[in-house]
């Protein structure tokens, strides 16, 4: 299990080799990215900050949720990047391996998609004419 | 009891600052502390909402805090 905070850029393809299992049949990757836009407004760049010790153990906690629910489920890699990321960058790295693809999409999904809720990373968006925490208010 | 908080994100910027020490009563709880930053902090109030994690766990309302825990306001995540 390769679960990592950086505030480096993240090597994608390291980030797949470390799942690679010999019995796996599917190897399954979510790739987040930056993206330029939000709700129609041009984005310059994210600034991510994150509860650094809390982020690893729940992200470690999502994993762990994971391998319980696709006890087929070979490796897990977790990556999420922090600090100033521009358009394109890659913030976040999910990748898994399983014996058959339908478990390693499904279990992929469920790390990223759980991540998003649980793990204490902020994101802030900065625009040409300001900046705004994401999701911070109703 | 003296209790030291971390903040970040949006919780640091309404504070002021990315630590808080605080005084509050020997039994006091999650629920209890919250109520006690939102009267000092009442932008506190505006946020989607605030969760409190003690020791990296996020913490239930009625979790009885302790002078060592190590804690910290989590306001809406939004990583990924």
């Amino acid at each position: 299990m390769l679960i990592e905070l950086t505030d480096q850029p993240i090597d994608v393809a390291a980030t797949i080799a470390a799942v690679e299992a010999e019995g796996a049949g599917a190897v399954n990757a979510f790739i987040g990215t930056v993206r330029n836009q939000s709700t129609g407004r041009p984005v310059v760049r994210l600034h991510y900050e994150a509860y650094d010790a809390m982020a690893v153990h729940q992200m470690r906690l999502v994993a762990e949720q994971a391998q319980e629910k696709w006890p087929m489920l070979q490796k897990i890699a977790v990556v999420h990047r922090k600090g100033t990321l521009e358009i394109g960058h890659v913030a976040v790295v999910v990748a898994v391996s399983t014996p058959h693809r339908a478990e390693s999409f499904a279990a992929c999904q469920f790390i990223i998609d759980t991540l998003k809720k649980v793990v204490p990373i902020w994101k802030k968006e900065e625009f040409e004419d300001g900046q705004v925490w994401v999701a911070a208010h109703p | 009891m003296k209790l030291k908080l971390s903040l970040f994100g949006i919780t640091k910027e309404i504070v002021g600052s990315s630590e808080l020490e605080l005084t509050a009563p020997d039994t006091q709880s999650v629920a209890g502390l919250m109520e006690q930053l939102r009267t000092q902090y009442p932008k506190l109030r505006d946020l989607t909402s605030c969760a409190v994690a003690v020791n990296s766990e996020y913490a239930a309302d009625d979790y009885q805090l302790h002078e060592r825990d190590e804690i910290a306001l989590i306001p809406p995540v939004s990583g990924g």
